[in-house]
C-alpha cells in the first residue's frame, strides 16, 4: 500500500462516507464527515494565512470537543504538528510545554488565554492565538473563523500538506524525571503504522462507535481519533467530569451504543464496582481495550462477569512507541487467578527484544529490559538530544531500539509479562508519573527544605505515593496547605497520597537520599 | 441539624483523607476538590458516605466541584435534599 500522511486517512473517509456522523459530543451536538472536512479545510487555510508553515508546531488548549478534533485535522492538513495540552493542568506547566516546542500558533479557548499569557516568558516569542469561545460542537470554531475572515484578509485555499513519513504529526508531553515535562515527537509514519495495525487487529467498521475517553494529550487518544476517523466510524467524546464518574459514564456508554471502548483500567475497575452495569443495555459493545497500567485481576474478573459478550484486549506500550504488545484475555477469568495477565505478543509492525544491563540479549524466560524497534517508534524528545540518545540502544546493524525501562520476561509462547520498572517512573490512572517531577514541584515551596518521593504498590490505590519532607521552619505547612500547593503546581494525578515530615531525610554513605530506607518507612 | 452535616463531612474527610491534620485547619471554605484533597475516587467515597448517613441521593451531575468543593457547599446541597 502506498504511503499517505495521517490526515490522509480522514480525507479519504470524508470522501467515502460524507454523510456519516464523524464526532458526537453527547448533549452538545455532532458533526458529519463532510462538515468536519469543510471545517478543517477552513482552519487549514486560516492557519496558513496566519503564517503557520509545514514543519511548525501548533498548540491545542481547550476542552475535549468537536472543535478540538477539528483543530487536530486543521493543523495536520496545513503540514504542522499538533501539540495538545491538558486544559486542567496548571497554566504554568502548559506555558512551559508550548514555549518548549516553540509553537507558531495556539488554537485555544479564550478563558485560558490571560492565565497562559501571565505565565509566558516575556523573552520567548509570542505565538499567534486563534481564540475561540467556549468549545461547543464546532460552532465556536466556525465563529472564530468567520470573525477572522471579516477582520483579516480572506484566507486563500491551499492544498492539504503532503507530509513526508518522517515529518512530525504530533508531540505528546509526558512527565519528565528532571521536573520538566518532555515532548515525545511522533511522525506521520509513527501514527499511520500504528493506525494500520489497529485496522488489521480490530477490523473496525463504519457502523462502529468508538469511545474517546482518554484526553487528547494522552497517547490512548491516537487510536480513538485516528482509527475511528479512518473507517467512517463515529467518535463519541467523553468529557473529563463524566469520564471519571461511573454513575454517569455507565448509562452514557449504553445510550451512545459504544461498540469499541478504550481506556485505562482504573475507570473500568470503577465501572465494575459502582456502575450498576446490569441496569443498562451494552449489546452494541464488541471490543473492550485497556492500556496504561496493570488491570487488577479482581476487577477485570468482575467486569467480564458483568459484561461477558465483548472481546477484551490488554494493550501495552509507552508513549514513545504507542502500543507495542497486545494480549487477548480469554473468558472466563479463572476464579483462582491472581496474577495480572501478560502484556502479550509483539504487534506486527514492530519488533521487540529483551536485553540485560549491558544491552545483550537475555535467554528466553530471563528477566530483562524490553526494547522496541520499527516504524511506530518515536523520533526522539523535543530539544533533548542527550535524553534521546540515552533512550535508544543502537545495535551493530545500526538499528535503533527504544529502551522502554520496563522489565519483562518472554514466555515460550512469545507472550511478554511485565514485572516492573528500572527507574523512578510509576503509573497512576494510566498516566506516567516521574517521582522526580513531584519532588521538583515540592521544592518550589519556600517552606520545604528537602523532598523525596517514593511509590509502593497498594491494594486499593494501585500505587501509593508518599512524600517525605523536611522544613526550613519550625512550623511546617499543614496537610491542607501542602495539598493545595501541589494542586497549583502539579496535575491532580501527581499529588502524593501521604506526606510525612522528618527533621532531616535519611542519607546513604555517599550522602544521597536513601530511597531504600524511605520505602521501608513509607 | 446544620452543624451535624458540616461536622460529619469534616470528620469523614479528616479521618479518610487528611490523617493527622489539625481539625481546625479544615474550615467551611477549604477547597476540597480544586485544593487537591479529594480526587475522583475520594469524591465518590464521600458521596456514598453522605447518601448512607443522611438518607439522600445524589444526581450524577452533582458530583463536580461546583457542588462539592467546600464543606459549606456540601452542607447546602445535603440540607436541600433533606428538606
Amino acid at each position: 500500500m502506498s504511503y499517505i500522511p495521517l490526515h490522509g486517512y480522514f480525507v479519504d473517509a470524508a470522501r467515502n462516507w460524507p454523510r456519516n456522523t464523524a464526532v458526537v459530543d453527547p448533549g452538545r451536538g455532532s458533526i458529519t464527515y463532510a462538515e468536519l472536512a469543510g471545517l478543517t479545510d477552513r482552519l487549514r487555510d486560516r492557519l496558513a494565512a496566519l503564517g503557520v508553515r509545514p514543519g511548525d508546531r501548533v498548540g491545542i488548549y481547550m476542552r475535549k470537543s468537536i472543535d478540538a478534533v477539528a483543530a487536530i485535522y486543521g493543523i495536520l492538513k496545513c503540514g504542522a504538528a499538533y501539540v495538545p495540552v491538558d486544559p486542567g493542568a496548571p497554566a504554568s506547566r502548559n506555558a512551559y510545554i508550548l514555549q518548549n516546542c516553540q509553537v507558531k500558533a495556539i488554537v485555544m479557548e479564550s478563558r485560558f488565554q490571560s492565565k497562559l499569557l501571565d505565565d509566558w516568558d516575556p523573552q520567548a516569542p509570542k505565538p499567534v492565538i486563534l481564540s475561540i469561545d467556549e468549545a461547543s460542537a464546532g460552532a465556536a470554531l466556525v465563529q472564530a473563523l468567520d470573525d477572522a475572515d471579516s477582520k483579516l484578509d480572506a484566507a486563500p485555499a491551499i492544498e492539504n500538506a503532503n507530509s513526508a513519513p518522517s515529518d512530525l504529526a504530533y508531540i505528546l508531553y509526558t512527565s519528565g524525571s528532571t521536573g520538566k515535562p518532555k515532548g515525545v515527537m511522533l511522525s506521520h509514519e509513527n501514527g499511520t503504522s500504528y493506525v494500520d495495525w489497529c485496522t488489521e487487529t480490530f477490523q473496525p467498521r463504519a457502523e462502529d462507535r468508538f469511545s474517546s475517553h482518554a484526553p487528547f494529550h494522552f497517547d490512548l487518544s491516537i487510536l480513538d481519533i485516528h482509527v475511528a476517523l479512518k473507517h467512517g466510524a463515529a467518535l463519541v467524546l467523553i468529557g473529563e467530569d463524566v469520564g471519571k464518574t461511573p454513575e454517569r459514564l455507565a448509562p452514557l456508554i449504553a445510550e451512545q451504543r459504544i461498540s469499541i471502548w478504550y481506556s485505562a483500567p482504573s475507570i473500568l475497575a470503577l465501572l465494575a464496582q459502582y456502575g450498576k452495569l446490569s441496569q443498562h443495555d451494552y449489546s452494541a459493545l464488541r471490543l473492550v481495550l485497556f492500556a496504561g497500567e496493570v488491570f487488577a485481576v479482581k476487577h477485570l474478573r468482575s467486569l467480564t462477569q458483568q459484561l461477558p459478550a465483548p472481546r477484551y484486549f490488554n494493550l501495552y506500550g509507552p508513549t514513545e512507541t504507542n502500543v507495542c504488545t497486545f494480549y487477548e484475555v480469554r473468558l472466563p477469568v479463572p476464579d483462582d487467578r491472581v496474577s495480572p495477565y501478560p502484556i502479550g505478543i509483539t504487534c506486527s509492525h514492530l519488533r521487540c527484544r529483551v536485553v540485560d544491563a549491558d544491552g545483550r540479549d537475555v535467554p528466553r524466560g530471563a528477566e530483562g529490559e524490553l526494547c522496541v524497534t520499527g516504524p511506530g517508534v518515536m523520533q526522539g524528545y523535543w530539544g533533548l538530544p542527550e535524553q534521546t540518545a540515552k533512550a535508544f540502544l543502537v545495535d551493530h546493524a545500526d538499528e535503533r531500539w527504544y529502551k522502554t525501562g520496563d522489565v519483562v520476561t518472554e514466555a515460550a509462547d512469545a507472550n511478554y509479562t511485565y514485572l516492573g520498572r528500572r527507574d523512578r517512573m510509576v503509573k497512576r490512572r494510566g498516566y506516567r508519573v516521574e517521582l522526580g517531577e513531584i519532588e521538583a514541584a515540592l521544592y518550589r515551596s519556600p517552606a520545604i527544605k528537602e523532598a523525596a518521593v517514593v511509590a509502593l504498590p497498594d491494594e486499593t490505590l494501585g500505587v501509593k505515593i508518599t512524600a517525605f519532607l523536611s522544613s526550613r521552619e519550625a512550623k511546617h505547612p499543614s496537610l491542607i496547605e501542602l495539598k493545595r500547593f501541589c494542586a497549583e503546581n502539579l496535575p491532580l494525578y501527581m499529588i502524593p497520597d501521604v506526606f510525612l515530615w522528618r527533621e532531616a531525610l535519611p542519607k546513604t554513605s555517599t550522602d544521597k537520599t536513601d530511597y531504600q530506607r524511605l520505602k521501608e518507612l513509607a | 441539624m446544620a452543624e451535624d452535616v458540616k461536622q460529619a463531612v469534616k470528620a469523614f474527610i479528616l479521618e479518610e483523607f487528611l490523617p493527622g491534620e489539625n481539625p481546625e485547619e479544615l474550615t467551611d471554605d477549604t477547597p476540597l476538590i480544586t485544593g487537591g484533597i479529594l480526587d475522583s475516587i475520594a469524591t465518590l467515597k464521600l458521596v456514598l458516605f453522605l447518601e448512607e448517613r443522611f438518607g439522600v441521593a445524589f444526581q450524577p451531575h452533582e458530583l463536580d466541584p461546583e457542588h462539592l468543593d467546600t464543606t459549606a457547599y456540601i452542607d447546602r446541597l445535603v440540607r436541600s435534599k433533606m428538606a
